[in-house]
This record gives structure tokens, sequence and C-alpha cells, in this order.
């Protein structure tokens, strides 16, 4: 008998006898499904647009993320002219949509594209990430991020600093609801290999439960939350 | 008594002496109650979750063979290759096949409990594979030969001095107490391993039967490179760890992380399924997935305590575990440790081998109070306790409790006894704590409690 078969035959046997459902579950009712359930336990995030931002930059200050809620293309440019100077990147690593290229370029950056022929050691080098997200999330303050969507799955962890940019239609207030949007945008059969909620720049505690920024993945996270781009 | 109990029990005596390991533990769980206290308060309703999370998981569990084969043909039809591996032995042999027709040679590992369940590295490491654990915690105990102190903090009895000793010798770095210089040092250290690793080695937080998908939270992003780089990616996971559903998720990703480390969210939740597929730009060209039972069906096979399987693996219970404060997670000598560690070894590993670790509690309830999926830890120990001595029965205590009953159930000869008692007290005092104290156990470091002056009986008589 296969392993299969040994381990499903040992299951069935196992749960012939029926265990009592969990302390405190209402008799009889079908059990709670933490699917349901969820957006009326988790913390609260808000009712509208204006307090969903809010609530994100308050979550991305406490995760000691960078976050800049900008009017326009043009304003997102400036802040990465910004930051380019003053960290003086050299080497910028940029995927997602054409958009991110763009904006990019127009900074004045010396991009380089990620794509299927990609050298791992010239992405290593590079001194920022700049991609675009599927969804930023007001509670609890995470970027999501998948293979399709920011150009595979090294590129958001590689490089030392994260910035992704977002446009005001992107931002959902919880996790129920990124859910529901990943279900709508990915369809059944269509999930690109790799989906990951991004809360915060990489971190550790592993020393003397001492919190450090950078542990494998960027020590920075910046998100630019543009407004005039259509939602 | 067993090797594991006499190992234990000089461990204990040496590690509830080491007053500098205690307030190390201490100051790291005080640090715990501290962050955790506020996330938990966030939640609209921390009890409602429990409840709903506890009612998914014991749902989930009820039809676990369904959804163990729904997670298969989902995962399956996106180019996932799924094994299933009865025990360690299996489970080593899948994996050893994989690397070597891969011709693999360079191995990074991101946190994976299921292989210091199976000893895999030891094997790895035997058979010429070079291989690098890359969670920073679990790095450190790989430098220092040992296992993980704690499954999810390995490393919080050490002290930042004794890592930069421990970086010294291996590394040859300089000397320093700067934690960030310190994660510094390993960052650029495994960077080299990431990027020129053959394999990525990977455990799971939560299987998505909907979806065909695993699930891996984690802090430094480790995993999420063990994912990315290596041409062959292998994941070892528990067969308990199914969710029914993707959205499932919502509820469990913030519990998980409020429950370990008192985050709203861990930094990175990362859902796979499959290899790199086609249009994507990286990824592993094989994934390989290991269903691993290793005694859980055993476990399973006990409705009494079958939602042990419910865990998730937050380490809560250990956090406010009193005996864990004093004993240090090495002391358990399992891979599991502190309550949940004691409820389930003695399924995964034999019960009379390891019936000292449930009787090493003091059934505070303090586990099961904080257990974010509701297991009912105390009691499951005080079932392993009884179980261990339905098993085995000791003779000795089973005469003593008869005669006990004899003398209890006949008025006369209680009286007697107690009388006989009395009178023994103070020859008593004198050997009382030594060699000679029949009832060493209990006093060698506690103070039997002094008779009363008359007893019960004498006193209702007299006053009547």
């Amino acid at each position: 008998m296969s392993d299969r078969e040994t381990i499903l035959s040992a299951i069935r046997r196992a749960l012939e006898i029926p265990s009592p459902p969990p302390h405190g579950a209402v008799p009889g009712a079908p059990p709670r499904e933490a699917a349901a359930d969820a957006s009326r336990c988790l913390p609260a995030s808000g009712d509208s647009m204006e307090e969903w931002i809010e609530r994100f930059a308050t979550n991305a200050a406490s995760l000691h993320a960078n976050f800049h809620a900008v009017q326009s293309d043009s304003g997102c440019v400036q802040i990465l002219a910004d930051i380019a100077r003053s960290e003086g990147w050299r080497r910028v690593a940029a995927a997602g949509d054409p958009w991110i290229c763009r904006l990019a370029t127009a900074a004045g950056l010396p991009v380089t594209g990620v794509d299927r022929t990609y050298c791992r050691h010239d992405l290593e080098a590079c001194d920022v990430a700049i991609t675009g997200c599927d969804a930023l999330i007001a509670q609890p303050g995470s970027v999501l991020v998948t293979s399709r969507s920011t150009g595979g799955r090294a590129v958001s962890v590689l490089p030392p600093h994260h910035v992704v940019l977002a446009r005001r239609g992107q931002l959902v207030p919880d996790l129920p609801a990124a859910f529901a949007l990943l279900h709508r945008t990915c369809g059944a059969a269509n999930w690109p290999s790799m989906i990951s909620f991004v809360t915060g720049p990489s971190r550790t505690a592993d020393i003397e439960r001492i919190l450090v920024l950078g542990a494998h993945g960027p020590a920075k996270l910046t998100i630019l939350l543009v407004s005039g781009n259509g939602e | 008594m067993s090797a594991h109990a006499e190992q234990f029990r000089s461990d204990l005596r040496r590690m509830t002496a080491d007053l500098r390991h205690r307030a190390r533990i201490q100051e790291a769980m005080r640090k715990y109650r501290a962050a955790r206290a506020p996330a938990q308060a966030a939640f609209r309703s921390w009890e409602e979750a429990r409840q709903a999370a506890a009612e998914t998981k014991w749902a989930a569990i009820r039809s676990l063979d369904r959804h163990l084969e729904e997670f298969e043909r989902n995962a399956t039809a996106r180019g996932t290759r799924v094994h299933w591996a009865a025990n360690g032995e299996r489970a080593r042999e899948i994996i050893v096949d994989i690397l070597s027709r891969n011709r693999v040679r360079r191995i990074v590992k991101s946190k994976v409990m299921t292989s210091e369940e199976i000893h895999l590295n030891q094997l790895l490491e035997r058979l010429g594979y070079q291989v690098a654990e890359t969670d920073l915690g679990e790095y450190i105990q790989q430098l220092q030969g040992a296992a993980p102190y704690h499954f999810v903090f390995p490393c919080m009895h050490l002290s930042r001095e004794e890592i930069s000793d421990l970086f010294m010798n291996h590394l040859g770095t300089a000397a320093t107490n700067d934690p960030e210089a310190l994660t510094a040092i390993a960052r650029r250290v495994l960077r080299r391993k990431y990027l020129e690793a053959d394999a990525g080695i990977t455990g799971a937080n939560f299987i998505v039967a909907e979806t065909g998908m695993i699930s891996i939270t984690e802090n430094e992003g480790n995993a999420r490179l063990c994912a990315a780089l290596p041409r062959i990616m292998i994941t070892v996971v528990g067969i308990e760890k199914v969710l029914p559903r993707l959205a499932d998720l919502a509820l469990f990703l913030p519990m998980l992380a409020t429950a370990a480390t008192g985050q709203p969210l861990t930094a990175y939740n990362t859902l796979y399924s499959g290899p790199r597929q086609p249009g994507e730009c990286d990824g592993p060209e094989q994934w390989h997935v290991i269903l691993l039972d290793n005694h859980r069906t055993k476990l399973l096979a006990d409705p009494e305590q079958r939602d042990a399987l419910h865990c998730i693996r937050c380490g809560a219970c250990l956090n406010v575990c009193p005996v864990f404060q004093h004993a240090g997670g090495h002391a358990y000598g399992t891979t599991y440790q502190g309550p949940v560690g004691s409820v389930i070894t003695p399924h995964l590993r034999g019960l009379q081998d390891w019936r000292h670790l449930p009787a090493a509690s003091s059934l505070c309830g303090a586990c099961t109070e904080t257990c974010p999926v509701k297991i009912d830890l105390h009691h499951h120990l005080l079932q392993n306790r009884r179980n261990a001595v339905r098993d085995r029965p000791a003779p000795l205590e089973q005469l003593f409790w008869k005669l006990f009953a004899g003398v209890i159930r006949r008025p006369a000869l209680y009286a007697a006894a107690v009388r006989l008692l009395r009178l023994l007290a103070p020859a008593h005092r004198i050997v009382n704590g030594t060699r000679a104290d029949p009832l060493r156990a209990w006093t060698e470091f506690r103070n039997l409690p002094e008779p009363a002056p008359e007893s019960f009986r004498d006193y209702w008589r007299s006053r009547k």
C-alpha cells in the first residue's frame, strides 16, 4: 500500500469516532467559518476612503514603513527624485505595469526592467526596487504583491529598499476585502504562483527580542499613494 | 524511569538553579506580553475570533481526508508535485531522492519545524550536502550545533555577547554587542548562500485546500528568498495544517501574528501555488510538497485529544507557561516544547517514554486560556497522565491507594490512623527532607503541613 493510501485510510479509520465540537459552539448549529466571521472579529478599519487612508498612514508609521499620499503623478515623480538624491540611488530595478516605469523614468532614474532574462546578481546589486502592487490594505497596513503584478518573486525582497507605487483605487479596507479582491481578479485557475502580504519592512527580533529592520529582505519600505489617477 | 525522563530531571535541576537564564527568559516574556496585549485588544472581539478559529479547525480536521485530496488535486493541476510520507524515514527518502535526481549540492532552509521532527539536517550533512538555515535564530542555533530552544524564538536564551562570540569563532567577524551589526553579519553571509543554492526547503503554516496553496508566515524575508531563487523548492508540512478556504486566512493570519509575537500581522505572509508559471520571470522549476503524517493520525485517533491537531504553532502557550519559564526549552528534549509539546509528544513519540512531560505541569490553565484556537491543553495534560498510569500501572501506588480506600471507608480504622499519624509527626520532623524521609519527593523542597492539635472529629464531638 502506498503512503498515500496508508495515511488516508488511517485518517478515515480515526474519524469513524467523532469528536465533540469546541467548547462554546452552539449545539446543532453548523460550525462557524473563519472566512465568514473575520470581518466581525478583526480590528476596525474605518468606513470611508479618507478613513482608510488615515488608517493606512497610522499603521505604516507604527510598522516603520514610509507612507506618502500624493495628489498627482508629478508629485510622485518629485518624491522619487528626492529620495533618489538623498539615498544616492545608482541602480534602480522597476517592475509592474508601464505606469511604474514611466514614473521612474520621469524621475530621471537609471531604470533596469525585471523581465524573463534578468540576472539575480544584477538585481541583488540594485539600490532599490520600484514596483506596483495588487492592493494596499488599510488595516493592518499591508501591501499585496504577486509574482505577476510585481515582476516575479525576488524583486520585492532582494534590493535593500522597496518602493511601492499605488493608485487610490487600489486601497481596500481590510484582509477580508483583499481576499475577495484576489478571488475576483485571479479567478479559479489563474493564480499567480506567489501572493505576498507585505506588512512593513523585513525585520527580526531574534537577538534578545530587540527589533532590527532589514533581516534578509529590504530594511526600508516606502509606499506612495497617488490620488490623481482614476479609481 | 525512561532515559528521556532522567535527562529531563537532571536538566531541570540545573536550569531551575540558573538565575541568569531565568531572568533572561522572564525579560523576553515580559516583552512578549507587552506587545501582545495591545495587538489582542485591537480586535473587535478576540473571543469571537477564537471561537470561529476553533470551529473552523474542528471542521477542517473532521474532513481531513477530503481536504487533503482537494489540496492534492488543486496543487497538482498547477504543476506541483505532491508527495505523501507516512513517517520520518519515508520523508527523508523522498527528499534525498529529489535532491539527488536534480544534482543538488547546496541547500538553503527557512524555518521548518517538521525537518527538526524528522532529523533532516543531520542526514543531509552526512550525505555531503551543504545546508544553511536562514532564519536568523535558526542560523545561530545551527552554528551552535544545538536544537531550537523555542519553536518560534529559536535562540531566545542567548545573550548578544554569546552570539557575538559564536560569530567570531565561526565566521571570523569582529566582536560587537550591537544586535543590528550582528544581524547584518548574518544577512551578508546568507545572501551569498541564497544566490548560490540549488534547492530551498521550507515549512508551511497553512495548507489551503480550496486553491491548492500553502501559506508561509515569517518576518525576515528568508522564506521569500528560499522560495524565489533556487531552482528546486521543497516544502515539508504536517497533514493537520489544512484550512478549507483561502479567505479563512483573513482571520488566521492576524490571529497567528498576535498570538505568536504580538504583531498585528507578520511582515511576510506568502501564498504559493505551484512552481514558476508560464509568463513569470522567476521562481523554482519544480516545487515538491511533502505531506507528513509521522504519527499525527495516532493523535487523530484519540477523539478526546484530537483538538491538539488544531495547533497553529504560535508558541503562545510556551510564553505563558511557568514550567517553560523555569525549565527552558532545551530541557524538554522535543521538537515542540512547552504545554503543547507535552500534550502531543507522548502521542508522536511514545507515551511511556514521555510521560514525565505532562507530569511537569502546574495545571494552572494559562496555556488553555491563551491558546488562539482553544485547545484544551491543561486537561489534555491530565488525560496523558491518566493514560500513562492506565497503560502501565505503578503497583506500589496501587497498593497504597487500595489501603487508603480500605482505611477511609471504616470510621474506626480511620480515627486510629489519624491518631497514629499524629504520634508519628514528631518522629518525622527528625528525618524531614533527608534521604531517610519516606516522603522526600515532597519534603525535599516543600514543608509538610503540621497536623492540627486535634482532629476535626474530636473538635466536633467536644463542641456538641
